[in-house]
């Protein structure tokens, strides 16, 4: 019970932390929605044939959510576990009677809560501005979001565990989320992209995000997307396994 | 008298650097004990096998009557640490930090009144990153008692601190001491470790050169005190020679420096000069100090040992 509200007590003051970053809480609660709001007052939302009947910003929410998951996994996360080992954070905290795994146990609930906190200020601003469709089973998207959000955790724990400094963290960290936002269909509808590209996209772990997102969205059933799930949870245990390996406290 | 830590053997190697070679001592109940030398001398290594943080490569600890390396969850519940390096959130600020580590601990200490205490109660709302180094360090001992510890670790506490800070941190160890906690510091400053330790171990190249209170390792020297005073008028301090103990004289301008052992070697001189109408100015004694016992020891002084000052280099 102590270790719960110790976990608890770590994952409240973690959360403070993550909001008082300005550019992290920029890119995890403002960009979206603001991405949102410039496309969806210059395309409106008109159903289109093109985006199988839905509007522009119908298909844009579902994946925008994908963006948000690849910042945070990808760019917040390894600048938080590097920047923790360098700065001697990780050595002070395990200097207390705190058990390493509810350390890092809390560290991973604070950034799926930012990251959930994130994707329901995306979609009230779709819901509220553009009366955005849903079609979904809510509780499918929301363990659809979880698991895309884990793997994309655990990716982040690896490259932030595996970085020799917080800069090259960042840097790792940008290298891979960027390309795989432009070619996973995060920021233009995979629809635009041509065939080719769309062979290499079939390989990024966020092109498998969106397509989940926007079909579980839809209102697909999560075993259409079965091929999706897989590759996220063996994306999200390659990542935790990496992490194991070469996580340091110091 | 309790022993809480018990060391034997400690042995800790990094590749092929010996850092620890095979140490064996005792630190007793509500004592400050100190582990003095050089950077590299092996004792934040020794400090952090005791403290469960590091693996040793051979030997026993048992601290408190438990393994660290075991039982180090129980063990951290009844000790403070305070790191020689160490970090927090850039963003994070003083009082959160301090009720944060409050909730890890079992017994915790009032989180207000020991800011209050540390004088940090007008920095409860300052961030991390914008304190300055001293009142970093005054963070870091409240995260370090705030579990209400027996038993408290310090690793070079006042290393980078200006003088003033490091006297308001040598009255803050001995009141820790004064509520029945066991302080074991690390420094590499003899000074520090002779005015605050009531047993000091000499370190060097990761073996304890000698364990004792300050006082009986600088009587064991048997070195030399100097008496030192200047005059006003030129006299021949020659006859000074045959003062009883005394075995050099020194004369430089109006400077006389007299050697020499025995307890009475100052009042000696102070006598014999007015038996001669000398009135001798500044007087000053100098005795020896655990410098010149570690100079003894190691065969070079601590500044040659100590080659980058305020660098924790060693680990």
């Amino acid at each position: 019970m102590t270790v719960v509200k110790m976990g608890l007590r770590l994952v409240m003051t973690e959360v403070k932390l993550y909001l008082r970053e300005p550019v992290a809480a920029f890119f995890t609660f403002a960009f979206a929605p603001m991405m949102l709001i410039l496309f969806g007052s210059i395309f409106g939302n008109q159903p289109s044939p093109f985006l199988g009947g839905r509007g522009m910003v119908d298909v844009s929410v579902p994946a925008y959510l994908g963006m948000i998951i690849a910042t945070v996994g990808l760019i917040s996360v390894p600048i938080g576990i590097a920047t923790r080992r360098e700065a001697r954070i990780l050595r002070r905290f395990r200097a207390a009677p705190l058990p390493p795994a509810v350390y890092l146990i809390a560290q991973l609930v604070m950034y799926y809560a930012v990251t959930l906190l994130g994707g329901i200020a995306l979609v009230l601003a779709g819901r509220l501005l553009f009366g955005m469709r849903f079609d979904g089973n809510p509780l499918a998207v929301l363990a659809g979001f979880t698991v895309a959000t884990l793997a994309f955790l655990g990716l982040g724990v690896a490259v932030g565990s595996m970085a020799p400094t917080a800069r090259t963290a960042q840097a790792v960290g940008m290298i891979l989320a960027f390309p795989m936002m432009a070619l996973g269909g995060a920021w233009m509808p995979l629809e635009t992209l041509p065939e080719s590209v769309r062979r290499i996209s079939a390989w990024l772990p966020l092109t498998h995000v969106v397509v989940l997102m926007r079909g579980l969205w839809a209102g697909s059933s999560p075993g259409r997307h079965i091929g999706d799930i897989t590759f996220l949870i063996v994306t999200g245990i390659l990542g935790g396994l990496l992490a194991a390996r070469f996580f340091r406290w110091e | 008298m309790q022993a809480v830590i018990r060391v034997e053997g400690l042995r800790k190697a990094y590749g092929s650097r010996v850092a620890v070679d095979g140490i064996s001592f005792e630190v007793y109940e509500g004592e400050i004990f100190g582990m003095v030398g050089p950077n590299g001398a092996g004792k934040t290594t020794t400090i952090e096998c005791i403290e469960g943080l590091r693996r040793p490569d051979g030997g026993t600890v048992r601290v408190l009557g438990l393994d660290p390396q075991q039982e180090g969850l129980r063990l951290r519940q009844r000790i403070g640490i305070q790191l020689q390096e160490g970090g927090l959130p850039d963003r994070l600020r003083v009082e959160e930090a301090v009720t944060l580590f409050a909730s890890f601990y079992p017994r915790p200490m009032d989180p207000q009144a020991l800011l209050e205490r540390l004088g940090l109660a007008g920095l409860r709302r300052v961030p991390f990153g914008q304190l300055s180094g001293g009142q970093k360090q005054r963070l870091f001992i409240a995260l370090a008692l705030v579990g209400n510890p027996e038993l408290v670790f310090l690793d070079e506490l006042t290393t980078g601190l200006d003088p003033h800070a490091r006297r308001a941190m040598w009255d803050m160890v001995r009141e820790i001491r004064a509520e029945g906690r066991t302080v074991f510091l690390t420094t590499h400053y003899m000074e520090e470790a002779e005015r605050l330790c009531d047993r000091v171990a000499i370190m060097d190249r990761g073996r304890i050169v000698a364990l004792d209170t300050p006082e009986r390792l600088i009587h064991a020297l048997g070195a030399e005190h100097r008496v030192i005073f200047h005059t006003n008028a030129p006299f021949d301090p020659t006859p000074l020679r045959d003062l009883p103990g005394v075995s050099q004289v020194e004369q430089i301008g109006e400077r006389v420096v007299i050697y020499g052992k025995g307890d009475r070697l100052a009042a000696q001189v102070v006598e014999a000069l007015v038996a001669r109408g000398i009135a001798p100015r500044d007087l000053r004694v100098e005795q020896p100090t655990l410098e010149d016992v570690f100079l003894a020891l190691t065969g070079r002084p601590m500044e040659e040992a100590n080659p980058r000052e305020n660098q924790g280099g060693n680990r």
